[in-house]
Formats: C-alpha cells, sequence, structure tokens
C-alpha cells in the first residue's frame, strides 16, 4: 500500500501542474457549491424567521370607502364593521375561518410617571394572540375574562419597559391611557413585524372607555385552505358576506381590504424553492464541471502514460494493478483537493456569519432581517465532497479501463 | 510430425500463424515451427517485415498468435487472461528492448525493482536486491540516477539489470544494440554471451549479421517462414568479429 502511494506521489510530483489544474478544478466546484448553499441558506433563514412571526395561515380584513354607487348609496361611504360582523363571518363561512378576532386601534399617548409614548392603543381579542403571534416574555395576554369584565389590563412592548419603568418588574405596575389607570399584566417580545409603540387592552374595556361600537380589523385563521385558488375564492365569499350586510357592491375593491397571509406565504415558499433550486443547480453544474475536469485529465494522463504502462505489463503488471494504479491517484487528487475545497467552502460561509451573519433591513417603521446564519450543515458539505469523490473515482476508472484494455505491445509501440 | 518434449526443450513453437487484420489483412507469421533448448543463446534475423519481431512478441508473450501451439516450459500459452499473460511474463521472461523502455520518472534501482514489485516483494528487499544486480553490471554508483542523467550503454544495462532480477527462464532481447554505438554494442553483447555462459537462455533479434554472428544459432526469417537456422560455432572466424561490427 505505501509503494502504491510512493508510485503515486513520484507521478504527482512529476506532473505537479497538471495535478495542480485538476485540483483546483475540483476544490473550485466544491467551495462554489458550499459557498453558494451557505449564502442561499443565509436568505432562507431570514425569510423563515420572518415567517415565523406572523401566523402564515391568517387572513385580516378591513374596512374601507366604497367606491361604487350602489342600491341608493352614494360613492365614498365609510363602511365600518362592528363586532358582530366577526359572528356573522365565523357563522357563514365556519368551515373555512375559525379563532375570529377583531381589533380597534386608537392613536394616543400613554404614560408613567417616569415617562410617556406616544403610541397606539389596541383594543384586541385574546385569540388576538395565536393570529398576530404575540410572543411573552413576561406575565400573560388578554384573556377572556378580562374582556367580560372589561377590566383595565395591558401587555406591552419590551422596547417601552426601561422607557416608562426602568425596571424589569413591570407585571402589576399602572399605566395611565387617556387619564383611566391601566394594570401592566404582560410583556411581549418585539419582532420585525411589531411596532414597539403598540399596546394591547381588551377590546371591550376600549370600547366602553371611548364608546366606540367598531372594530378596524377582523382576523381568522384560515382552515382547510391550502391553495392559491382555493384562497381566492374564500375571499370573494367574504366580501359577498360582507357585502350584503353593509349593502356595497361585491366587487368594489376599496370597501374592504383583505390582507392574506396564506398568499403571501404561498408566494414566499415559491420564492423560497425557487432560490433553493437554483442554488443546487448552479452548484451541482459547478460540481460538474470539477468531475469534468477530471475525466479530461485522467483521460489525458492515461494516454500519456500508454507507454508506460506497456512497460509495466512486458515486466509482469497486471491489469488490475494498472488499474488501481490511475483509479487510486484520481481518487486521492479528488479527496485531497475535494476536502480542500470543503474547507475552505466552510471557512467562507463562517466569514460570511462573522461579517454579516444578520443583516437587518431597517425600513423605519419595521425592520427586517434579509440575512440569517449563512452556513452549510456538515453533512451537506460532507455528501457532496462524497459525491465529488465517486465521480472522481468513475472518471478515472473509464480511461483506466481503457488503459487496461489496449494489449501490451500496443502501449508500447505508443507515441 | 511427432514432437519429444523433454525437460531441455525451453520453447517449442508449433506452426504459428499471425495475422494482423486489416482493409488488407496482413499475413506476417506462415507457419513457424521452432525449439529452443534451455542454455541456448539464439538469434533470429530478417530483414524488416520479416516478421522476425512479431515471433518476439508471441514469445514474450505481448502478443497472440492465431493458429498452432506455444510451449513455454511445457505450458501451453494460449488465450491466457492478461492477468494470467503479466504473471508469466513477470515470472518467465525477461525483456531487453532498442528503446530500453525505463520509466523515466523513476531511478534506477526503482526501475529495476519494479518486476518485484509486481512479485509483491517488500521494498527493502527488492531495493537491496536491485542494487546487487546494478553492481553486478557495474552501475553501482549510478543506482540513484534518473534514466535521462545516464548514457545509453548504462540505460541498457540497467534494462538487462531489470530484465534478469526475477531470474527468468529466457531473455528476449529486441534489437539490444539498435539504438547504441558500435563500442557500446560489443559491451552489451559481451554481457549476454557471458550470462549466456552461466546458463541463461537467450533470444536476440536482430538484422545486424555482426550481432547475430555472437549468438549460437542464427534463425533466418524471411517473409514469415524460417528460411535456414545456421549454427555459428565458430564465432571467432566470422567476418565480423568483436572488432569488426557493422554499425
Amino acid at each position: 500500500m505505501i509503494d502504491l502511494f510512493q508510485e503515486i506521489y513520484t507521478t504527482v510530483r512529476q506532473n505537479k501542474l497538471r495535478t495542480a489544474l485538476t485540483g483546483f478544478a475540483v476544490a473550485w466546484g466544491i467551495f462554489i457549491l458550499i459557498f453558494l448553499l451557505g449564502a442561499g441558506n443565509g436568505i432562507l433563514n431570514a425569510f423563515k424567521k420572518s415567517s415565523s412571526q406572523f401566523n402564515a395561515n391568517s387572513i385580516s380584513i378591513q374596512a374601507g370607502w366604497t367606491s361604487v354607487a350602489t342600491q341608493g348609496f352614494q360613492r365614498g361611504r365609510q363602511i365600518k364593521f362592528k363586532e358582530e360582523d366577526i359572528e356573522l363571518l365565523s357563522d357563514e363561512l365556519k368551515e373555512y375561518l375559525y379563532n375570529g378576532s377583531g381589533e380597534i386601534r386608537i392613536s394616543s399617548p400613554y404614560s408613567t410617571l417616569k415617562d410617556f409614548v406616544e403610541g397606539n392603543v389596541y383594543g384586541v381579542y385574546p385569540s388576538f394572540q395565536d393570529n398576530e403571534v404575540v410572543q411573552l416574555i413576561r406575565g400573560r395576554f388578554i384573556n377572556e375574562k378580562d374582556g367580560v369584565e372589561k377590566r383595565k389590563v395591558v401587555v406591552i412592548h419590551e422596547d417601552n419597559v426601561p422607557i416608562l419603568f426602568g425596571t424589569d418588574e413591570v407585571i402589576g405596575n399602572q399605566l395611565i391611557i387617556n387619564e383611566s389607570l391601566f394594570t401592566v399584566i404582560g410583556v411581549y417580545k418585539g419582532s420585525d413585524f411589531k411596532d414597539s409603540r403598540d399596546v394591547y387592552v381588551p377590546l371591550q374595556t376600549l370600547k366602553t372607555i371611548y364608546n366606540k361600537d367598531e372594530v378596524t380589523t377582523i382576523t381568522f385563521l384560515l382552515n382547510d385552505i391550502k391553495s392559491k385558488e382555493e384562497s381566492e375564492a374564500l375571499e370573494k365569499e367574504i366580501k359577498t358576506v360582507l357585502a350584503k350586510k353593509h349593502k356595497f357592491d361585491p366587487n368594489d375593491w376599496s370597501a374592504a381590504w383583505i390582507w392574506n397571509r396564506l398568499m403571501s406565504y404561498l408566494q414566499m415558499q415559491k420564492a423560497e424553492n425557487v432560490i433553493n433550486t437554483a442554488i443546487w443547480i448552479i452548484g451541482i453544474f459547478t460540481l460538474l464541471s470539477g468531475i469534468v475536469g477530471v475525466s479530461n485529465i485522467m483521460l489525458i494522463t492515461v494516454k500519456e502514460r500508454t507507454r508506460e504502462f506497456g512497460i509495466r505489463k512486458a515486466i509482469g503488471a497486471s491489469p488490475f494493478s494498472i488499474l488501481r494504479l490511475v483509479v487510486v491517484e484520481s481518487i486521492i487528487i479528488t479527496t485531497f483537493f475535494g476536502y480542500l475545497g470543503m474547507f475552505a467552502g466552510i471557512a467562507a460561509t463562517e466569514w460570511l456569519d462573522r461579517t454579516m451573519g444578520e443583516k437587518i433591513m431597517d425600513a423605519g417603521a419595521f425592520s427586517r432581517t434579509v440575512f440569517l446564519d449563512p452556513s452549510v450543515d456538515i453533512k451537506i458539505a460532507i455528501q457532496a465532497t462524497l459525491t465529488l469523490i465517486i465521480a472522481g473515482t468513475i472518471a478515472g476508472f473509464v480511461p483506466a479501463r481503457r488503459a487496461v484494455r489496449i494489449k501490451p505491445i500496443e502501449a508500447l509501440n505508443a507515441r | 510430425m511427432h514432437f519429444k518434449l523433454t525437460n531441455a526443450v525451453l520453447i517449442h513453437l508449433h506452426n504459428i500463424h499471425k495475422t494482423y487484420p486489416g482493409i488488407i489483412p496482413l499475413h506476417v507469421l506462415k507457419g513457424i515451427d521452432l525449439t529452443i533448448e534451455k542454455g541456448e543463446f539464439v538469434s533470429i534475423m530478417g530483414a524488416s517485415g520479416s516478421g522476425k519481431s512479431t515471433l518476439l512478441n508471441i514469445l514474450g508473450i505481448l502478443d497472440t498468435y492465431d493458429e498452432g501451439e506455444y510451449y513455454l516450459n511445457n505450458t501451453l500459452i494460449k488465450n491466457l487472461s492478461e492477468r494470467k499473460a503479466a504473471e508469466f511474463r513477470n515470472r518467465m521472461i525477461g525483456f531487453i528492448f532498442q528503446s530500453f523502455n525505463l520509466i523515466s520518472f523513476k531511478n534506477a534501482v526503482e526501475n529495476v525493482a519494479l518486476p518485484l514489485f509486481y512479485q509483491g516483494v517488500g521494498r527493502k528487499k527488492r531495493n537491496a536486491l536491485a542494487l546487487e544486480y546494478l553492481d553486478r553490471l557495474g552501475l553501482k554508483e549510478w543506482a540513484h540516477h534518473m534514466p535521462n542523467e545516464m548514457s545509453g550503454g548504462q540505460k541498457q544495462r540497467v534494462a538487462i539489470a531489470r530484465a534478469l532480477i526475477t531470474k527468468p527462464q529466457i531473455l528476449l532481447a529486441d534489437e539490444p544494440t539498435g539504438a547504441l554505438d558500435s563500442k557500446t554494442s560489443i559491451e552489451v553483447m559481451s554481457i549476454l554471451k557471458e550470462l549466456n555462459a552461466s546458463g541463461q537462455t537467450i533470444v536476440v533479434v536482430t538484422h545486424e549479421s555482426g550481432v547475430a554472428n555472437q549468438t549460437n544459432k542464427i534463425i533466418n526469417i524471411q517473409d514469415g517462414i524460417i528460411r535456414d537456422i545456421e549454427e555459428s560455432k565458430s564465432k571467432q572466424n566470422s567476418p565480423f568479429s568483436m572488432e569488426g561490427y557493422i554499425k
């Protein structure tokens, strides 16, 4: 075995440039694959993080202004939804919609003795927590009882804790909203889509205080809706139900606004798949070019060495020993440089992780993570390298078999 | 025809035919009958295209034949697998080529030791043995030189050492002096003669009568058949004496 390696070492040393070029093709192929996968994962991970911050399965409806005159009404009439609309939709479309919730938004400052924040007060249902994925880091969210008893309780954003209270022990403290005292019952986690100025109170409480029988947004979770087509059909149904109740044209696009997160989720998923596929295709073709490089060079090598193989055969080299010589050389070159490429690729993704591991795009009102944790599963890296080694073996095997098949006398007379 | 195969017979050819296929098939050997005994020093002579090299390649199991029988050391050499052929070549035959056929990126010792590598002999042992053979051929100081650092005569001596290292039954030399000047040709031929004197069977293919006359038996080949076999016992009396090689 040592002899075999010695043989290969000599031939490799004999053909430094050739070996280096082959090696480069291999290393480059695997490097590009891993680097691309790493960068792609950075984008995909950011996607995933964003989509975990809202419920992809939810649909929101907001009232708007009519743009078409209908049933004797002028155009430009404001539509207002009420709590009963939530029940109406739940009843009419109960196969598809559940966990209905409504909210009222009121712009209002809120304060403590320490400081104040100019923010938005949301009157919400307990189901809001699921629909909008509100993660609590302290305390609890608004529950049924808070609503029924119209308690003055509030859930605040984590960023406002230091501003308003200056201490982490905020549960049970008082917050003044529009001259009423509210008790803090929970603190929610900030995320890309959450405005830090938003605080949540029970819808019923807000209704009473402001004497406002209205919901700005109605939200449901979707049941059994999977495709774009089903989703669009459902939107149409919702509009029809609401149009009948509020007397607007069901085709009036501006009377009710529907934001269907499933649709954007599906689009995002599609984008994810496209990115993923694109990366793999580019990567595999780069890898393939590496393999072609190896097989090409092995082909030339075998041709160049035909006479030498003839000599070896004449003095008693078995076909197997010749085959082994070529194939093992090919394996060693691909393994060594494949490993090098893999190592460099992983190092490059690590570097990417260090320098721009979490790239956040700040859009003012909200910020979005656009690049997160660009790394490749070590298993995939090893698999890709192994694939290359196997391909390198085959790439060496084909010309080697040709070298073996040629008659010793023909090999001796070659060139 | 009846042949008696005795122990002394090393090579026995019977009605060997060889045709190279092609658009116009080339019938190179047209029925060769030949017997070479152990310890003989034989030359096969003929013009180019006479089929002498083909005959040597068949003797060396480097090439196949179409018809007839070839017995090497009482073993029928026919339709062998390449693996078996390689083994026979390795154990029974030593080759000397016109163009030396040394492996360019291996030094003298490694070249000489290579046949033993294919026998599975350990590195230390085969290198020691190779050094011994190089010493015997007066190349001890050149043991670690690469072929391109040596003269033609030195290269051919390395090749002879490589051919001898497996203690082959027969040494086959294809124009061994073809690429050498007359002085080194004499050197190489005297080495072969010495080897023969110590019992080595040798077959030389040549087109030079000066070389052929150094051997004990000259087989003249013409157009694929053996024309005659002459015993040249009185080498010293031949018109081409040691000093008078025609180059």
